[in-house]
């Protein structure tokens, strides 16, 4: 039997100490992605510190609008925190989107932006993967590629991110609460916590060894504000996204985009805050032919592979119905 | 005990199933349950190439771990008797040739479940790899016709003259179809506990039919028949998977003949995709000719599907046509193309499935073709006599099934032009399809018992995979014995019991049901010559319908339905939502129309998968199925489901049979598919010919329709617009 260790960390300073003794540790959260990944032999950590019962199961909505998330909250509480269903109600949408009911009564907050692709090479122990075994190659980019990127991704790797959490905490400008195993703390935006694969698709996450998400910080949502998740994938539940888009609208008196926020999600190799199309809707008249323009420009960077070219157009169109459709106020919370 | 002294007839009535209690408090005891002492654990070592020869097994970082028992392979694994009427497949470790990606080519056997798998990853094997090929194409030039498909028929059979009257026919459709690789996916892995003693062998397996696999078994190890006892008492689905022992039961009998102790094997969820078989992937060419009215002149149904370079196994995938309609000129081929795979095998409804997909499909193009409405093309087509047999059907109620469904699904409200159905940003469209499996009955036996203390027993090798026919063969035997339910004791699920034929081809409770009825009437006429009274040991009576089933008049034996389906097509995503389905069907008598109603919505479920869901993703690179699990191969969640109605008509048949019912289990899945990709031609106007329509080819359709659209003028711009 393959053994490892595993140890309940009481607090903080007690799972840093134990992730500072052992460089194969690994933080355990809700383990609904992390014991798949041992199963087939994907990790092999030494030491599991579990975090899971750490204090940071609390969501506190504070007077000036904002939020703290603890990063032990379970995804299935987060979705049905009142507070979060009436103010970021895309957030709510995005959770009840993913997985199935029992995943997310287990799942963590912090698990959950930490999980990782589920590109089937890098699961299969059998295969060649450059984020697996760097430099082994990346057989995706010639193989089953359909379900993976488009943004974003290097000749080394092609995994897509599978979280709809985080791609909805990016568009609302979610910022991580980091404690260092030494005690100091630092917060990093979400759309910020992930690297692009480049020659080193191994390396995902700005976190050094024993980094612990601590939370997730909600900004006050935007004044006037619509939002919306919306996720395309297979089946009507219980599938990954082959592409979804988190946005959040306000219009002006006169018609115009106030303020525009848009995220995709199953296209790259992170949460996809799309700037370009937000830059060039800012301002301007809703109407088709802008939306449209604006999604494209966002979109003119993807690096398509034949079987997932589908998901560029995919993603334009997407973005066009939930600006459409949040203007419209169809989809208004 | 109930001391009710008035019987009331039990079969037509919807029984709850009896063992339901048992399944969902865990009382029930499926294979690798079976408590045994001293048990080992085998997990096997798969090839990681898809073609060549294994050229060294080093064992030896596996037999240093704790709890490791022994490492088999090709070298060292007890001997088959590879002459035996078997698979390939099944001859596991015999050689080191490796014929497929995945293919057991060592085990190791240890004290537990997780030094065995640890042991399993241990294990160094050295490989001569060759080229391989595992895409199938239409035009193989390696495909041949096959000699026999899975039904016993020939792999080509006409009628007439099919290409000439293609020729001569006023209106001609023709087009391609492909359906993928589909996998099984039953909710139990397989599993089996094998133990021997001395030259028996018991297996707890889960098995389709326990008496077929305790012969097979017994060949293919060179035992006596009888040596080989199967216990399958319970079993979480098969869908023909389990249909026969697959290579893991093989391995885990020689693992235990090896250790001389029991051994057990679970497969785990991604060893299902690389073990078991699939639903071989099929391209097929329809070509049908037919008059303006739309009675058919030709058909011409042509068949291209995958076999392994082991094994011939053809799917009947020409099977349907050849019964379904009334033309006079019929051609049905079916090819297999040798591909370094693991041997394909029978899923629900094997052929029929798929051959239904391309059939149904061609014939809603020739009801579009002829602007006639496809559920009177299909009414138009009936026959009275089976086109190939020419033997007259024992019944045949696809008329009023398509009668009944269209009158309840309001099919007379609907507008038949394509492409013009919107409801915000959605396009509707309806579709029909006409469902058909034949009838099979196999000899069985059985055995009543009337027992002292006034209760029965009956026993039958029948096996109920969840299905309900445990419940079924309860009903029967207690209304043929005419006693209440809780006076009878039924006993099902071993090889021991008797002859008996699978739960496969759906003729399970028609085959055991017949052998059950036979065995409690002569065991109640039996005990008429005591005065009625049980005598001192009970009384016990066998009964076997060899000759019964033989001695059947000469009809064709069938049963057929009629799908309906309603879907929705979103135009920004082109995400598909079917929102209802109707099946009626007419299959003799129903024994029990709360089970009936499982197998029906069960079947029409997986239909609907397979239209929209379910795809096996042959990576040509590696040889295997890139997809292995469940996040990877989808079929239908509960929110894919929609409003789903099935429903069948009185059907007197014709038939000694006293169960008088026929098969109902895979009836409900053919046709289905087609009656969903049927309707989303209907809510679109493009035609996807390729299984499944994920979301791509569903893109794909409406940017077609919209270009259709923009070529046929500012005018035509209607396309897609609300009406009414």
């Amino acid at each position: 039997m393959k053994e490892f260790a595993y140890a309940r960390a009481g607090d903080a300073a007690e799972a840093a100490a134990l992730m500072a003794e052992r460089p194969d540790a690994t933080y355990l959260g809700g383990g609904t992605n992390l014991v798949d990944l041992m199963k087939l032999g994907v990790a092999g950590p030494g030491l599991l510190v579990d975090v899971s019962r750490l204090p940071y199961d609390r969501i506190e909505h504070r007077d000036d609008g904002s939020v703290l998330i603890g990063a032990t909250v379970r995804n299935g509480d987060l979705a049905g925190d009142p507070g979060v269903r009436e103010r970021f109600p895309l957030l709510a949408q995005a959770l009840l989107a993913g997985a199935s009911g029992q995943l997310r009564t287990v799942a963590t907050v912090g698990g959950n932006l930490l999980q990782r692709t589920r590109c089937v090479y890098f699961q299969d122990v059998s295969k060649p993967c450059n984020k697996r075994e760097p430099g082994s190659g990346c057989p995706a980019i010639g193989g089953a590629h359909r379900d993976l990127a488009v943004l974003g991704t290097s000749d080394h790797c092609v995994a897509s991110h599978p979280s709809d959490m985080a791609v909805a905490l990016v568009a609302l400008d979610a910022v991580a609460h980091l404690r260092s195993v030494d005690g100091t703390t630092r917060t990093v935006p979400v759309a910020e916590l992930y690297r692009l694969p480049g020659d080193t698709p191994h390396r995902e996450t700005v976190l050094g060894h024993g980094d612990l998400v601590t939370a997730v910080e909600l900004p006050p949502p935007p004044g006037g504000a619509a939002m919306r998740y919306r996720k395309v994938r297979d089946r009507w539940s219980y599938a990954f996204a082959l592409v979804s888009v988190a946005a959040s609208v306000a219009v002006a008196d006169d018609g115009t985009l106030a303020d525009v926020r848009i995220a995709l999600g199953g296209v790259a190799p992170r949460p996809w805050r799309a700037r370009i199309a937000e830059e060039r809707m800012r301002g301007g008249r809703p109407d088709e032919e802008t939306l449209r323009e604006a999604a494209r420009a966002e979109l003119e960077q993807a690096r398509p592979l034949p079987d997932n070219a589908f998901k560029v157009d995919l993603a334009t169109d997407l973005i066009v119905a939930v600006i459409r459709d949040l203007v419209a106020r169809k989809d208004r919370a | 005990m109930t001391t009710a002294t008035t019987t009331r007839q039990t079969v037509g009535t919807p029984m709850t199933r009896v063992d339901g209690l048992d399944k969902v408090t865990g009382a029930a005891t499926y294979a690798y349950e079976f408590p045994t002492p001293d048990v080992g654990y085998v997990w096997p070592v798969q090839a990681t190439i898809a073609r060549g020869r294994v050229t060294e097994v080093d064992g030896a970082p596996a037999l240093a771990r704790p709890g490791v028992l022994a490492v088999l392979d090709s070298g060292n694994a007890p001997r088959l008797n590879t002459e035996a009427q078997a698979g390939p497949d099944l001859f596991v470790l015999q050689s080191p040739e490796v014929a497929y990606h995945g293919q057991i080519v060592a085990a190791v056997v240890a004290t537990s479940l997780e030094a065995a798998r640890e042991g399993a990853a241990a294990v160094r094997v050295s490989y001569e790899q060759e080229p391989h090929d595992v895409v199938l194409r239409f035009d193989d030039e390696r495909a041949q016709v096959a000699e026999t498909v899975t039904d016993g028929s020939p792999g080509f059979v006409e009628h007439g003259d099919a290409e000439g009257a293609l020729a001569a026919a006023p209106v001609r459709t023709e087009a391609m179809y492909t359906t993928p690789v589909e996998h099984t996916s039953p909710m139990e892995p397989h599993a089996t506990i094998a133990a021997w003693d001395e030259d028996r062998l018991t297996l707890y397996n889960a098995d389709q039919g326990p008496f077929m696999s305790s012969q097979l078994l017994a060949a293919v190890f060179g035992l006596d028949q009888g040596a080989v006892e199967v216990v399958a008492e319970y079993i979480g689905g098969g869908f023909g998977s389990k249909g026969i022992p697959r290579s893991p039961a093989v391995l885990a009998a020689l693992a235990a003949k090896h250790l001389g102790r029991p051994v057990k094997i679970a497969l785990t969820r991604q060893q299902m995709f690389q073990l078991i078989p699939y639903r071989a992937p099929t391209i097929q060419r329809i070509r049908l000719g037919a008059e303006r009215d739309g009675r058919l002149t030709a058909i011409d149904h042509e068949v291209v599907q995958q076999r392994s370079a082991m094994a011939e196994f053809a799917d009947q995938t020409g099977s349907s046509t050849r019964v379904m309609y009334a033309a006079p000129n019929i051609r049905t081929t079916v090819k297999t193309a040798p591909l370094d795979v693991l041997t394909p095998a029978w899923f629900r409804a094997p052929g029929h499935t798929p051959g239904m997909f391309a059939l149904e499909s061609a014939m809603d193009e020739l009801a579009t073709e002829l602007e006639i409405d496809p559920v009177e093309l299909r009414i138009r087509n009936d026959t009275g006599v089976d086109p190939d047999s020419g033997k007259p059907f024992s019944s045949r109620g696809l008329v009023a099934c398509l009668r009944e469904g269209a009158a309840r699904f309001d099919w007379a409200l609907r507008d038949p032009k394509p492409g013009i159905r919107r409801e915000g940003r959605w396009l509707v469209g309806t579709g029909v399809a006409s469902a058909h499996h034949p009838d099979y009955v196999f000899p069985s036996s059985a055995t009543a018992r009337a027992e002292a203390d006034g209760t029965f027993t009956v026993r039958v090798g029948a096996v109920d995979i969840g299905t309900g026919g445990r419940t079924a063969l309860t009903q029967l035997a207690a209304d043929a014995l005419g006693i209440p339910v809780e006076r009878l004791r039924l006993e099902i699920g071993r090889a021991s019991l008797g002859p008996a034929p699978f739960a496969g081809g759906s003729l399970g409770t028609a085959s055991w049901g017949w052998a059950v009825d036979k065995a409690c009437r002569a065991l109640l006429a039996e005990l008429d010559t005591y005065g009625g009274a049980v005598p001192d040991g009970g009384l016990e009576v066998r009964a076997d319908t060899t000759e019964d089933v033989e001695l059947r008049a000469s009809f064709s034996r069938h049963s057929f339905g009629a799908h309906f389906a309603q879907v929705r097509v979103d135009t920004d995503t082109g995400e598909i939502r079917v929102d209802r389905m109707l099946g009626v069907f007419a299959a003799g008598r129903i024994v029990n129309p709360k089970t009936a109603r499982s197998q029906f919505v069960g079947a029409m479920t997986m239909g609907l998968s397979m239209a929209l869901l379910e795809i096996g993703e042959v990576d040509p690179v590696f040889g295997d199925f890139a997809n292995h699990d469940f996040a990877g191969y989808h079929v239908a969640a509960n929110a894919d489901v929609p409003k789903l109605e099935a429903l069948w008509l009185d059907e007197q048949d014709d038939n000694p049979n006293p169960v008088r019912g026929k098969g109902i289990g895979e009836l409900g899945i053919v046709g289905a598919a087609a009656a969903v990709t049927n309707a989303f031609h209907h809510a679109t106007g493009q035609r996807v010919r390729d299984l499944p329509i994920r979301v791509e080819r569903s893109r794909e359709a409406l940017r077609a329709a919209r270009a259709e659209a923009q070529k046929r003028g500012p005018g035509a711009a209607e396309q897609g617009k609300p009406v009414g």
